[in-house]
């Protein structure tokens, strides 16, 4: 299975290559490629410096798009403590709703590690912006996670964002800290202002906790069950 | 003044040139950038006769292709001036020369037909006169083109459409308006319903207050803004006709002259039976020739509100120069109702879920506009204005083509709201066939749109006969407007060979796939 990472270190950044040159061929007037890059980066409240990063970007045209996803944690002290990237291809299947499928790698915590992945993404009724997906590391076992997100209009510019994120892994992965069976829920809220559609600034409010295995272990190595945490942060697309 | 056509009287008959360059103008107190036609925002007005052999000659002077499209003329299809599809384009320093019998009368246009030059400002009016002399009496002549301005670059409005498509709208419900709903409604069932409508909007992911998917325009009467005011003059008792003509990239305008009623003596270029009313909807497109008679030596102002009321474009009537009217307050904004979705919504393709059954009642006011085809005499609930209504046009000759339609050819106006691209039957232009057509059949054309925005459909080279309880007399149209939800017929006898586009004329809808090309007969043999 480490050859298989190996192979993967070894054709990844080719694949990326060929694709991204493959996508601007020429294409008809209404076919065209666009390209969007939306990130958050926040600092939690507390007396450690902690920041979280999570963004997401496409490039691609109405149908077919090569999307990026990361997110992760640095801490002052101990550095870069999570780290994930995902490099999808993704295709609009109905209308409100992508397909997506492509590789993950973490960074940390643990060592290095690459994922199959496999998701949906997009708008459900009622507005509910989702984003599940299942991912298969190297020796077959699975996880899910799926989030949720809403918006509420305070007025035109001002909006709490609420989020739901839940995640759920097949067998006990104790390198990275995760066990069996639902392992983590967190529900979020975020006042944002638009100063303008492409910045805001926000607040956020988060509470998280860990189950089982994923409970137990945090418990044993210092950290705790449930945490609380406010935010600070800004969000910005182009 | 507008109407003094930009190229000097050197040019003999029926020779006409053009260069289209870049050029600078001043809207909203800043410098920009404008695609420009002899040095002019908008082009300079083309006079035409009736049955005049015309030889234009386009220069571009651009550093990149060009067109210039006759729209609403009766043509060759290779005079078009469509890139694509009538010729290749006119490159950078090329010049192309268009020659055609003109063989109509009355207001039209033209325009670029190359990606989004439109939105530039690549238009200007065209008024052609009869062979016979005009039935209407009139004393003074003016053309009223209205488009809309952005300082973005159009290539960034649709950019950013396709990343958030509802990034222009500043209008949106917010839990603010829903509680003041709330707070206002009387009886519990009103309440009800009000929540009812939300959630109805909510399940389909749509919204009720995108009107227009672009805003932060400044409105231009002949490439002036509202504080640079154009301005027409005349005598009291006069007749005045004003040849409204929307060249906007994606507004309607709601226009009207306070004081003054507008009697609509022709509609895209054709006579129709004499109408007078307060206010005129113009689709993006369309030209209306009104006649107004003001009665007194005042100004009077031309207000045509924006449809999604972001603003408005301004002129005056003006006895004397520097005189100027009151500038009435902006219309409320619409909202849509779910129950004021056209019968084309509930055997629409929402995501594919088909009809949303039980719609909400007792919505606060449904709002019919003036598109509606059955509806004659519109009133407007609130104002008491007469508003023009579809089926108020009536031709003033019976049409030439008195075949029954042979068949009937139905196009599902659809798109994507959400990741911003547009269709017809769900098919891009890019994904499409041809429609072919036989050489001279007469058939009926039905539009049924499942969407949430209008759009104004626009033949190529042929005349719309708009289906509308006319009957022989239906007027012939060169663009339809098919409301939210409604379901809009016209009659066509595909006469004219080649190869011609049928789209919708709201800029950004065109360019990302409400496109086909319609082959009539077999133009490459003829």
């Amino acid at each position: 299975m480490r050859a298989l990472s190996q192979r993967l270190h070894d054709v990844l950044p080719a694949t990326v290559a060929g694709l991204v040159l493959l996508l601007p061929s020429v294409r008809a007037q209404d076919d065209r490629v666009f390209t969007l890059f939306l990130a958050e980066i926040e600092r939690h409240g507390g007396d450690e410096r902690r920041f979280e990063w999570d963004a997401q970007g496409w490039a691609g045209t109405d149908y077919d798009k090569l999307a990026v996803k990361t997110e992760g944690e640095w801490a002052q002290g101990s550095g870069i403590e999570e780290a994930e990237i995902q490099l999808l291809y993704q295709r609009l299947v109905t209308r409100f709703f992508d397909l997506q499928a492509g590789l993950r790698y973490d960074f940390e915590p643990g060592p290095g590690t690459f994922f199959g992945v496999f998701g949906v993404q997009g708008l459900a009724p009622y507005f509910f912006e989702i984003d599940a997906a299942l991912f298969l590391d190297e020796d077959a076992d699975f996880s899910i996670r799926f989030e949720a997100d809403y918006e509420l209009l305070l007025t035109q510019r001002l909006i709490l964002e609420s989020g739901l994120e839940v995640d759920l892994a097949a067998a006990n992965s104790p390198e990275r800290e995760i066990g069996a069976g639902l392992n983590e829920v967190e529900l979020g809220m975020e006042l944002r202002y638009e100063i303008v559609r492409e910045f805001a600034p926000y607040l956020g409010w988060t509470w998280q906790r860990h189950f089982g295995d994923t409970a137990a272990r945090a418990v044993r190595g210092g950290g705790e069950r449930e945490k609380f945490g406010v935010t600070v942060g800004i969000r910005f697309w182009f | 003044m507008a109407m003094i056509a930009g190229f000097g009287a050197a040019v003999q008959a029926g020779e006409y040139r053009l260069t289209i360059e870049r050029i600078d103008v001043v809207v909203a107190g800043r410098t920009e950038t404008a695609i420009g036609v002899n040095g002019s925002l908008p082009a300079p007005t083309l006079h035409f006769h009736e049955g005049e052999e015309v030889a234009i000659h386009v220069t571009n002077r651009l550093d990149e292709d060009a067109s210039v499209h006759w729209h609403g003329f009766i043509l060759p299809y290779r005079m078009d001036g469509v890139p694509g599809i009538s010729f290749p384009g006119i490159s950078p320093g090329e010049t192309f020369t268009y020659r055609f019998q003109v063989k109509q009368s009355g207001t039209y246009w033209y325009h670029s037909h190359s990606g989004l030059q439109i939105q530039t400002g690549l238009y200007g009016g065209i008024v052609i006169e009869p062979r016979t002399s005009e039935t209407r009496r009139y004393d003074r002549d003016y053309v009223v083109l209205l488009s809309d301005w952005t300082r973005q670059k159009p290539q960034t409005v649709l950019a950013k459409l396709k990343k958030q498509s509802d990034y222009f709208n500043y209008n949106k419900l917010t839990l603010l308006d829903f509680a003041r709903d709330m707070w206002a409604a009387k009886t519990e069932d009103d309440r009800g319903a009000i929540l009812r409508e939300r959630m109805a909007w909510g399940k389909m992911r749509m919204d009720p207050t995108d009107v227009s998917d672009v805003t932060d325009y400044t409105f231009l009467v002949n490439g002036r803004d509202p504080e640079q005011n154009w301005t027409a003059s005349f005598r009291a008792g006069e007749r005045v006709r004003l040849r409204l003509i929307n060249g906007s990239a994606m507004t309607f305008f709601d226009v009207r002259i306070p004081g003054l009623p507008l009697e609509i003596v022709s509609a895209d270029g054709q006579e129709v039976q004499p109408i007078t009313v307060d206010e005129i909807r113009i689709a993006v497109g369309e030209t209306y020739d009104v006649i107004v008679t003001p009665p007194r030596e005042r100004a009077y102002t031309l207000f045509a509100a924006a449809m999604d009321r972001t603003g408005y474009a301004r002129g005056t009537l003006a006895p004397y120069p520097g005189a100027e009217a009151e500038i009435p307050p902006m219309p409320p904004r619409q909202v849509l109702t779910i129950a004021s979705l056209g019968p084309a919504h509930a055997h629409g393709s929402h995501g594919g879920h088909g009809s949303h059954g039980d719609h909400a009642t007792g919505s606060p006011k449904e709002k019919k506009r003036h598109t509606d085809a059955t509806h004659r005499d519109e009133t407007d609930e609130e104002t008491g204005r007469r508003v023009l209504s579809y089926a108020d046009l009536r031709g003033v000759v019976p049409i030439a083509d008195q075949r029954k339609p042979e068949r009937t050819l139905t196009m599902r106006l659809t798109g994507n709201m959400e990741r911003y691209f547009w269709s017809i039957d769900d098919k891009k232009y890019s994904e499409s066939e041809p429609i072919r057509l036989q050489h001279n059949e007469r058939l009926r054309i039905r539009m049924i749109n499942e969407t949430m925005m209008n759009h104004p459909m626009h033949l190529h080279g042929h005349w719309m006969e708009l289906v509308n309880g006319a009957g022989a007399y239906q007027p012939r149209k060169h663009v339809i407007n098919v409301g939210p939800g409604e379901i809009v017929d016209f009659d066509v006898t595909a006469d004219a060979f080649g190869y011609w586009p049928f789209h919708c004329h709201l800029l950004y809808h065109m360019a990302t796939g409400m496109f086909r090309k319609i082959v009539v007969g077999d133009p490459d043999r003829a």
